[in-house]
């Protein structure tokens, strides 16, 4: 705890007494919110990805283990990758025991995370229907529901009716997709993707991290087995530990460090509509047909789609997947059928055989990756960043990684979450 | 959008018409192979930034599996070639390493 609250004495706190003092000198004197330092000769760790991920990785190193000499480099600019293109949704309601530790532990982070971090992350728990509209989505679901309560991770099994009482808006007599039900849980929510990344990234920068930009990776040297820097960009920098979490390229940074890592990159695609009146406070998944829909606060209707089923890298997606998307939520939810759709977009999601993710040491000694969160990362970032950073601070992993080891592929001992939750992938 | 053309049938066929079969000429191991082999087999795969070679089915056409030289850069299409094949022909070899002076080579 120490070195944040140095670092906090160090960074102007954000408070409703800085709003009146800069109002009274016309906003002049307000702060970067990070550092752009040049990098130094070596530090004590490097995380390479700056996306919620990485900064958080970093943050808890100095938060919770006290190592603080430590550099988060990225090949472009902070949270311009997944972070800034994911639908923002937050929950928990995984299946099996691994997922529902390590997603529930950044659920319940995210709670407190704008005061920890002093910055406003507008976490926004206004509640998650995962809709059923297939009988063994509903079996599914009734069982995810007693697995939940046994992991003590709070969720519903909600019937149709109080589907409807939870959003007006919705058709439950479809004919191709009714909604025979759903699971509800209240905890879960939105929050402001890039105020995650800015948030760590001047928490980081308050405790002294250098986050470098603009500063691509382009090997890894490593000695007798262990590695001791990376080639970048912007010259050879030195370190003793070093943190992978670059989620899409997460297999070529793997194969410069000379080991492969078993996942696939596809792209991922959402889109969004004109802005309209507020009509719906709760996020919904549609898993059946692959889509997601919440409201943001600027009365877009943010919308998820499916994955391309073929390798791909261009962050753009194929166009008839996010009409099969709408497709189908458009008979389910009536009257989104008029809106214009302003922006689409892609992102590459790095995907596992059991599609969970990867937190672990690696053959090189002294660097690990995390990487393997595929179409699901942003909900776990605090959690995430918890773990990769007792991983990296101990050289083992703690409770909430020890399932997600790499050599779990090896041993058949997969987390499968991807047909056993139900989750859109 | 992605277009491929079937070597069977002859058709240039839209992404909706087919189905993806991900990575081609996979090494299968099965009983007797070490643990390593089967891990390499099941899960690693080579997920390049660039040539790629793939299995597709012409799903919703002649309903046959090809095999199609592809780039997941740029999303260009190299050729398709017969799924009979335990290796890319050479003279499409030749015509991706031209287009693609840094490519390593199949292997």
């Amino acid at each position: 705890m120490k070195p944040a609250i140095e670092g906090a004495l160090r960074m102007k706190r954000y408070s409703v007494f800085a709003i009146a003092r800069e109002a009274l000198r016309h906003h002049s004197g307000w702060e970067k919110a990070w550092a752009s330092p040049v990098p130094k000769a070596s530090y004590d760790a490097i995380i390479i990805g700056a996306g919620g991920h990485g900064l958080a990785t970093a943050y808890y190193l100095g938060k919770n283990h006290g190592i603080t000499n430590v550099a988060v480099i990225e090949k472009g600019w902070l949270g311009g990758g997944n972070t800034g293109r994911n639908t923002t949704i937050i929950r928990s309601n995984y299946l099996q025991d691994p997922s529902a530790a390590i997603y529930e532990k950044a659920r319940s982070l995210y709670e407190t995370m704008s005061q920890d971090l002093n910055y406003n992350v507008m976490f926004s728990p206004r509640g998650l229907v995962m809709l059923a509209q297939t009988h063994s989505e509903v079996r599914g679901y009734l069982r995810t529901a007693h697995a939940n309560a046994l992991q003590g991770v709070e969720t519903q099994y909600i019937g149709p009716e109080k589907v409807k009482e939870l959003m007006p808006i919705i058709n439950i007599n479809g004919p191709r997709y009714p909604v025979l039900g759903g699971l509800w849980q209240k905890r879960g929510g939105t929050a402001r993707h890039d105020a995650v990344a800015w948030g760590y990234a001047r928490a980081c920068s308050a405790m002294g991290m250098d986050i470098i930009q603009q500063c691509e990776v382009t090997g890894v040297r490593s000695d007798a087995g262990r590695v001791v820097g990376v080639e970048t960009t912007k010259g050879f920098i030195g370190t003793k530990k070093l943190g992978m979490v670059v989620a899409g390229h997460s297999g070529q940074l793997a194969q410069m460090a000379g080991f492969r890592l078993p996942i696939e990159a596809v792209a991922l695609q959402a889109l969004v509509s004109e802005p309209i009146k507020p009509c719906m406070d709760v996020v919904v998944m549609a898993n059946t047909v692959h889509g997601y829909l919440s409201q943001s606060d600027k009365g877009e209707m943010v919308i998820g789609g499916g994955t391309d089923g073929f390798n791909n890298y261009t962050q753009r997606g194929s166009f008839h997947h996010i009409e099969e998307t709408l497709r189908a939520l458009v008979e389910t939810f009536p009257m989104i059928s008029r809106l214009k759709m302003l922006r689409q977009w892609g992102g590459i999601v790095d995907m596992t055989g059991d599609r969970s993710p990867i937190i672990s040491k690696t053959p090189l000694g002294n660097c690990f990756v995390n990487c393997g969160w595929g179409t699901g990362g942003f909900k776990a970032i605090p959690g995430s960043g918890w773990a990769m950073a007792e991983l990296m601070a101990k050289g083992e992993p703690g409770p909430l990684a020890e399932a997600f080891t790499m050599d779990r592929f090896k041993e058949g001992r997969f987390i499968d979450e991807s047909v056993a939750a139900g989750v859109a992938h | 959008m992605l277009t491929l053309q079937c070597p069977y049938c002859g058709v240039q066929a839209d992404e909706t018409e087919l189905a993806p079969g991900h990575e081609a000429h996979l090494k299968r191991f099965s009983v007797g192979s070490s643990d390593e082999e089967f891990e390499g087999y099941m899960f690693a795969r080579k997920n390049p930034k660039g040539v790629h070679f793939e299995r597709w089915r012409h799903a919703y056409g002649c309903g046959k599996w090809f095999l199609a030289a592809r780039d997941t850069n740029t999303l260009e299409v190299f050729g398709t070639y017969s799924a009979q094949s335990t290796e890319p022909p050479a003279d499409l070899v030749a015509k991706i390493k031209q287009k693609r002076p840094d490519w390593e080579g199949y292997k």
